[in-house]
């Protein structure tokens, strides 16, 4: 299953890079996390070494960029009708899935890499804590993760790209707005404190806020892996019992 | 080598494939003939392990293509309807891949793709990506992933369509080649076809084998009659009653 789940993975990751989408990804993502580090997040103004407003900005671009990564991988598959050619080769549904998905990860981990310039400014410009900033970078890919393996999953319930963009952009929102105060407001008050907890529990950005601030939780990370287990999981029940184009 | 047991699918209300039985031992090319919609690629779907039959089994190789579909699969050699195939691919590069997929050690791998590619012709358009080829190279590519590992079995939906006459004399003379020690099935709306290449002819109708036979037995009970009247009349309500 390794072995077949590595040659999907070299396939999809080719495909990103033999059209157009990667590149333009790749620019897209840069400028954003470029523009809101330095312009709306006041990076110079704080006079801070960190890499705060770089990382605070990362669940917003991921919401929709992400989407734009995985719209493809089902969707496309069964538009065109290659997801004929695909499930008649011996490959079984788990392999496709996480070949499909590590390809989808791999990617976003090219593109959140070369934003290795920001990180090198804050260290030319002061002293800051480059284990925070680390730590921020696996959070940042863990909380990608996430969403992909949603995007994944929910591209399989469609042959039209523009529709699994928009469900997994939404789904993705529930995942991050779950955590704002402003929706917590909304339940405080009447709703049980079980539930309040619980719902902010869900929220990728409570995990993720708790990752950047340098501390690699348990907590966090079964958070982040089960999430996207299930999506595999999810992915995969999908692939079986939708198997016509 | 191939089997079909009882297999009946339904989508919805309608009933696609309605207890299709049948065998195909090495050496045969059945032809699978029927209008549109008469069920014929989901039959061969079913065979090939695409989608599952509600009712009723596959077996292909002695295995059964849902109890055990990795193992059926590999022993398959499958044309999709359509040639579906990756068009930001090279032929070679698909090729690889699918072989790759079918874990054939890298010699033999490097020897079987030069081997399909001599014999589909698909040499000028190596490395060309998919997407910008003709109808009749899509075609003669996804002939060749369905070949390229040697299979037992080959099941093909309709794979001379979009070919020209030439290459349809080609592709033909290719499966009569490979024909001697496998089981191949073919659909095809090509009715000379089954004159000029299979060993049976398997018309489906509304889901509903109507016949089973030699193309020769065919033309003695249907004497005077050409392949395209006898298709017509056995397809048709009249020859539903009468058959």
């Amino acid at each position: 299953m390794v072995a077949t789940s590595s040659v999907i993975f070299r396939r999809e990751l080719m495909a990103y890079f033999s059209t157009p989408v990667a590149y333009v990804f790749i620019v897209i993502f840069l400028i954003l996390a470029a523009t809101a580090t330095f312009f709306i997040g006041d990076f110079f103004e704080r006079n801070q070494a960190d890499l705060k407003p770089f990382f605070n900005f990362h669940p917003w671009i991921y919401l929709f960029l992400v989407p734009s990564v995985t719209m493809r991988l089902w969707a496309e598959e069964r538009k065109t009708g290659t997801i004929e050619f695909l499930m008649t080769l011996p490959v079984s549904s788990g392999a496709a899935v996480i070949g499909k998905f590590m390809a989808a990860w791999a990617f976003t981990g090219i593109a959140l890499a070369l934003t290795f310039p920001v990180w090198v400014t804050v260290a030319y410009l002061g002293n800051p804590d480059h284990g925070v900033i680390a730590a921020s970078y696996i959070g940042s890919w863990l909380m990608a993760g996430g969403f992909l393996s949603l995007g994944a999953c929910l591209s399989a319930l469609t042959r039209n790209q523009v529709i699994a963009y928009i469900i997994t952009a939404s789904a993705c929102f529930m995942f991050l707005s779950s955590g704002l105060s402003m929706v917590r407001d909304v339940f405080q008050g009447w709703a049980p404190t079980l539930l309040v907890d619980v719902l902010a529990s869900f929220s990728v950005l409570t995990h993720y806020q708790n990752i950047t601030r340098g501390l690699i939780d348990v907590r966090d990370l079964i958070f982040f892996g089960s999430l996207i287990v299930l999506g595999l999981v999810a992915n995969v029940a999908i692939i079986d019992l939708r198997r016509s184009p | 080598m191939i089997e079909a047991r009882k297999l009946s699918k339904w989508y919805g209300s309608l009933l696609a494939v309605d207890d299709v039985s049948f065998r195909v031992e090495r050496g045969e090319i059945l032809g699978f003939l029927g209008p549109n919609g008469a069920g014929k690629t989901t039959t061969m779907r079913m065979l090939a392990g695409f989608i599952l039959s509600d009712s009723g089994s596959a077996h292909v190789c002695g295995f059964g293509v849902s109890d055990d579909p990795l193992s059926a699969k590999a022993c398959i050699g499958y044309l999709p309807e359509g040639a579906p195939l990756y068009g930001d691919m090279t032929p070679a590069n698909l090729l690889k891949f699918a072989l790759m997929l079918r874990r054939l050690p890298r010699k033999e791998r490097t020897e079987r793709i030069n081997a399909v590619i001599s014999s589909v012709e698909l040499h000028e358009v190596l490395h060309r990506p998919i997407h910008t080829l003709s109808k009749g190279f899509k075609r003669r590519v996804a002939l060749a992933q369905a070949i390229a590992h040697d299979p037992d079995v080959l099941i093909l939906d309709e794979p001379t369509d979009g070919l020209d006459p030439n290459q349809k004399y080609e592709v033909r003379a290719l499966l009569r080649s490979l024909a001697r020690d496998k089981a191949i099935i073919i659909s095809t709306h090509a009715l000379e076809e089954v004159e000029a290449l299979c060993t049976r002819a398997v018309v489906i109708a509304q889901g509903r084998i109507r016949v089973d036979d030699t193309p020769s037995n065919l033309r003695m009970m249907y004497q005077g009659s050409t392949m395209e009247e006898i298709f017509r009349i056995i397809t048709s309500e009249k020859g539903k009653v009468d058959k």
